[in-house]
């Protein structure tokens, strides 16, 4: 089923990808072909068969609770676009 | 509108449902998936984050053992089951205080399920389910310019808090009543505080509190449309907030309206929840297994290890105390409302102190000090080992009760070794017989109209003059003596 | 000696011979830099303090002691602009971080300053290595110096075209579907993707964080196999990194392929094979079957289902993984009156349009309603592409088949997403599988360069170098020189 304007529409907002109207049309129609080509997937028989979100088979890898030095405050905020000198600035939060 | 109760009377024809989610930070040294401090708020604004708790591109979380052992010690304490198998998931969303656009939390395979709290409200006992207890990581702080967040131009975004471990304790919908949930809260706070895994600082957030409310009419059994209430950071806005949820709820219902589901916040100054419809198309998480961290298998072996080091929970230890000293349960939970008291308590008696005369003192005298100078005994300038070797003075005859008092509060604030201070001062209670006579004479001698209205029936008259012999005594005189010696000379 | 062109063996050699300095070889590299990359664009940054500070200490490190100074010890290498060097631009190929510069250094390029690597700059790539032709940069295409109007394969496409065009005899890659064996095919070159665990992924900027790995790019088998030690091990920072030791690819050089059992899946010799590609691959499948290995044809049935697979995995990871990139703490941002604008413009201008695919595709995928049919299938399928190789494994014990079903094609050529990601089709089931894999040079077809592919278990990376030796030392086509370099 080919994706509608607003099905783009909405995944666009979800991942916070500002797209114009002539990206998501052309995203819609990408994808309805990329996804055609997933559907494959329906062929598998894959009843009983567990799920595999990492290959090997790590478990519990974990740390001692052992503070370590941070970042100074000049270094975490060195990349950022816009700053106070302490602070990440961004624009008003207008829900 | 002062202390607001309008909650639901016993002839209302609603009945509440309430279950909480309660996020406690655990009191780890270090951060959930980074090395940096667990005491974020000791550094300058974003000067307690690395690469990790920015989340800058190409670095990596890597698990805090303490921190899983500290939930399933929780778990634990909450008769939870731990499951053999758990992992952790990629809650994504996007905003300021979230670095990576996603938290890393538990999703479908919690660490824990399946647990009760038990507590007491209004002198019933009571039962609340614990859906399950899960670890994840907390967000950074935002700073709005303007305190109106609508209003706001700018916002300034903190990341030290990014990243530090989070506990989420997730109720059944069992609790009835705001008193309930209001209980249910304290028992659980004092139980994490008691394990050690949290501070159990409502004001500062380190112990933060969500409501899910909602009510139908009595005898259904359908759950109502369910209202999240947020923000509310102390028992008596929980309380509060809840009550003035429910009101709002049946009142809707009662017009005729119908509930919207959604997110209220509690507005302290305004005595009310107000919306915060987030327009945020239903949230949408796509959580998904974080490919980052290995899943755990926590053993038998592991589980049973913490269970064993659990310590005596408080129910049971003021149940203990009750039956062991011969205290009321009154007092043998004021005794065990936190660890360090109960602790303190076994400790004077341990010491030798009487446990009547402990309990007494230490939910007198020495809990009044505390509150005064904001110092626990045990912070104290005399500590537990000081207030026993006191109290052991007093109960030897040492010195006299008004002395203790005196010097509890000198040696509370300053510290001290009291035997050397009474040695010192010479501030040992005077019992010698002969001494006594000599001053209680004197003073019968310089009181005569007290001495007749004792003797004419007054006996208030005879606290007059025990003052006047203690005062001629320095304050030390045995009281019980001179009591007995006044008597002895007025009746000759 | 002649520098541009040799192998990082012969240069240790020299080096140790006293026949060159660290600095000779350095300042070789530079000029095959300076009089190729105008055509290639193989490098966004020069790390030219960075590399003159190496020069010094890897001189050091060969005076006082010799014998004890690694293979990689003033070498000049290449890294690929997703691999994180403190201080210095990394940009992964993207708008969004053109300045960013991070203020830590990835596991494995510490691993190769301390073995005393000189590191000449960071290279070219897919943005965010999502591509196979690294048309994708946001800093334009790199050529391929067989034919600088055909694509290098990608996403680590510069890498790749350093190495080939002989400007450093090593460079590393990351290969999260193919990206370091397609392009090292498409570019004649050696390409090494290891077990998935191998190698820290710590300071790697992530692409699909359950398939990315890194790995090296080079003109012998025998200077992969060194590139690869150099890198490889466990590394407390990565969670997901293997404790076990590593076996040591390098004494597994020497062993030959006699006895050994290699397996020819069906399914990779099926169509959509470029006839050329076809022909070299059997041809060299028959020297290996002349070299004492027994030849099996084996199947590994579900092979057509790994694209799909794919496209579902590694865009849903991407979606999360790209979601730090919000103008916040760093990186470009795109100023408008409300935050939400400021996020969504700061996003749509900073990212291209393959990344935006990638991100919509993996956002749907999990999104609700989806997940169960999207992602939750695509995990368990990828249980049973791992489950096939798995059984294959217990009756061979390497497979050998073509590595990109076609050779490089021409720039701006394949304008279908779908067309440009059947590229990897032969490529992706390794990394789903989490196996070695590795591309080296059987030779060409239309005059373009062939990769020949050897895959074994996990865990078993020496043995892919064992069977890529062996090949390598029977035939002559990894000593055939792109004409660029030859005209040199
Ligand atoms: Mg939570
Ligand atoms: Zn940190």
């Amino acid at each position: 089923m080919p994706l509608s304007p607003d099905d783009v529409a909405h995944v666009a907002m979800l991942a916070r990808l500002g797209l114009s109207e002539e990206e998501r049309h052309r995203i819609g129609l990408q994808l309805d072909v990329i996804l055609e080509h997933i559907s494959a997937l329906e062929r598998a028989d894959i009843s009983d068969i567990p799920e595999t979100a990492q290959v090997g088979n790590l478990v519990n890898v974990w740390r001692d609770d052992e503070p370590a030095p941070s970042l100074s405050q000049q270094e975490a905020l060195v990349n950022a676009p816009d700053t106070d000198g302490e602070y990440f600035k961004v624009g008003a939060i207008q829900e | 509108m002062t202390t607001q109760t309008v909650g639901l009377g016993v002839d209302s024809a609603y009945e509440a449902v309430i279950g909480l989610e309660v996020h406690a930070q655990l009191l780890t040294r270090s951060k959930m998936f980074c090395s940096c401090s667990a005491a974020y708020t000791n550094a300058p604004a974003n000067g307690n984050c690395c690469p990790v708790c920015l989340g800058m591109p190409g670095v990596l979380p890597v698990m805090n053992r303490q921190a899983v052992e500290m939930t399933v010690r929780t778990a634990l304490a909450l008769d939870c089951e731990i499951p053999a198998f758990t992992k952790f998931d990629r809650k994504n969303y996007f905003y300021p205080d979230l670095p990576k656009g996603y938290q890393i939390s538990q999703y479908d395979l919690p660490m824990s399920l399946r647990g009760h709290l038990d507590f007491t409200v209004n002198e019933e006992r009571a039962r609340c389910g614990i859906t399950r207890v899960h670890l994840e990581e907390d967000t950074g702080t935002m700073h709005h310019a303007g305190d109106v967040l609508q209003e706001a131009t700018s916002s300034l975004v903190d990341l030290n808090r990014s990243g530090v471990p989070l506990m989420e304790i997730v109720s059944e919908p069992d609790l009835r009543s705001a008193d309930a949930a209001r209980e249910y809260l304290v028992r659980l706070r004092q139980l994490l505080m008691y394990i050690g895994v949290n501070d159990g600082n409502l004001e500062q957030g380190s112990l933060r509190c969500d409501a899910n409310v909602s009510v139908r009419k009595f005898g259904v059994s359908e759950l109502g449309t369910k209202v999240e209430v947020k923000n509310m950071n102390s028992f008596r806005a929980v309380h509060r907030a809840i009550d003035f949820e429910i009101a709002r709820q049946v009142a809707v219902l009662e017009q005729g309206g119908a509930l919207l589901q959604e997110t209220r916040g509690w507005v302290e100054t305004r005595a009310a929840t107000v919306s915060q419809r987030s327009k945020e198309m239903a949230h949408d998480y796509r959580y998904f297994p974080e490919p980052d961290l290995p899943p755990l298998q926590l053993g038998r072996e592991l589980v049973e290890r913490i269970r064993s080091e659990l310590p005596e929970l408080p129910e049971a230890r003021a149940a203990r105390l009750a039956e062991q000293y011969g205290l009321s349960t009154y007092d043998a939970a004021l005794l065990t409302a936190s660890r360090e008291d109960a602790d303190a308590y076994e400790e004077l008696v341990d010491a030798g102190v009487s446990a009547k005369v402990a309990a007494n003192w230490q939910m007198g005298d020495v809990a009044a000090l505390a509150n005064q100078h904001h110092r626990s005994l045990v912070d104290s300038g005399v500590g537990v080992v000081g207030l026993a070797t006191l109290l052991r003075l007093l109960e030897d005859g040492t010195i006299n009760g008004p002395t203790a008092k005196e010097l509890l509060a000198e040696l509370y604030e300053h510290g001290g070794d009291a035997a050397l201070l009474v040695r010192e001062r010479g501030l040992g209670q005077v019992s010698d017989r002969a001494a006594l006579t000599v001053i209680v004479d004197e003073v019968i001698a310089a009181n005569a109209q007290a001495c007749e209205d004792f003797r004419g029936g007054k006996a208030q008259a005879l606290g007059r003059l025990v003052g006047q012999v203690m005062k001629a005594a320095g304050g030390r005189a045995e009281p019980a003596l001179v009591n007995s010696l006044l008597r002895e000379r007025l009746s000759a | 000696m002649s520098c541009a062109g040799a192998t990082a063996a012969e240069m240790a050699a020299s080096l140790r011979a006293g026949q060159t300095t660290p600095r000779q070889l350095l300042d070789h590299a530079r000029a095959q830099l300076s009089r190729l990359d105008g055509r290639l664009n193989a490098f966004l940054a020069h790390t030219d303090d960075l590399a003159d500070r190496q020069c010094e200490r890897a001189a050091g490190m060969l005076a006082d002691d010799p014998a004890g100074a690694g293979p990689l010890c003033g070498i000049p290498i290449a890294l690929k602009d997703v691999l994180c060097l403190a201080g210095y631009p990394t940009t992964a190929g993207s708008r969004i971080l053109e300045d960013f510069r991070p203020p830590y250094t990835a596991t494995a390029v510490q691993r190769l300053l301390d073995a005393g690597a000189v590191p000449v700059g960071k290279t070219n790539c897919d943005e965010f290595a999502m591509g196979s032709s690294t048309e994708n940069s946001a800093f334009g295409a790199v050529g391929n110096p067989w034919d600088v109007e055909r694509v290098p394969g990608g996403s680590s496409g510069g890498s790749a075209a350093a190495v080939a065009s002989g400007m450093v005899p090593i460079s590393y890659g990351t290969d999260t579907g193919g990206s370091i064996r397609q392009p090292a095919a498409l570019t004649g070159v050696v390409g090494f993707k290891p077990t998935y665990g191998r190698v820290s992924r710590y300071g790697l900027i992530a692409f699909a964080s359950s398939l990315d790995q890194i790995g090296p790019f080079a003109q012998t088998v025998e200077d992969a196999a060194v590139a690869y030690v150099a890198v490889a091990g466990h590394d407390p920072r990565d969670s997901t990194s293997v404790p076990d030791p590593v076996d040591d690819p390098v004494s597994a050089l020497q062993l030959g392929v006699d006895g050994i059992r290699l397996g020819i899946p069906r399914e990779y010799m099926g169509a959509g094979l470029e006839p050329g590609v076809r022909d070299r691959v059997s041809e060299a499948i028959a020297v290996l079957e002349g070299l004492g290995a027994s030849i099996e044809e084996v199947s590994l049935p579900s092979t057509d289902l790994g694209l799909s697979t794919y496209y579902i995995i590694a865009p849903a990871e991407c979606s999360s993984n790209l979601a730090r990139y919000d103008g916040v703490r760093f990186g470009r941002r795109v100023e408008r009156p409300s935050l939400t604008e400021t996020l969504l413009r700061t996003r749509g201008e900073g990212f291209g349009p393959e990344v935006e695919r990638r991100v919509m595709l993996g956002t749907y995928a999990l999104s609700s309603g989806y997940y169960d049919a999207y992602y939750r299938r695509a995990q368990k399928v990828r249980t049973l592409i791992a489950r096939e190789f798995d059984s294959v494994f217990e009756r061979v014990d390497a497979l050998v088949c073509p590595t990109s079903p076609k050779v490089a094609f021409t720039m701006g050529t394949i304008q279908d997403p779908l067309e440009m990601y059947l590229n990897d089709a032969l490529t992706i089931p390794v990394n789903l599988a989490g196996l070695p894999g590795i591309s080296l040079p059987c030779g060409l077809s239309r005059e373009l360069p062939v990769g020949l592919q050897v895959i074994a278990p996990r865990l078993r990376d020496a043995r892919v170098f064992q069977v890529a030796r062996a090949y390598e030392q029977a035939t002559q086509w990894h000593a055939l020189r792109a004409p660029m370099v030859a005209s040199a």
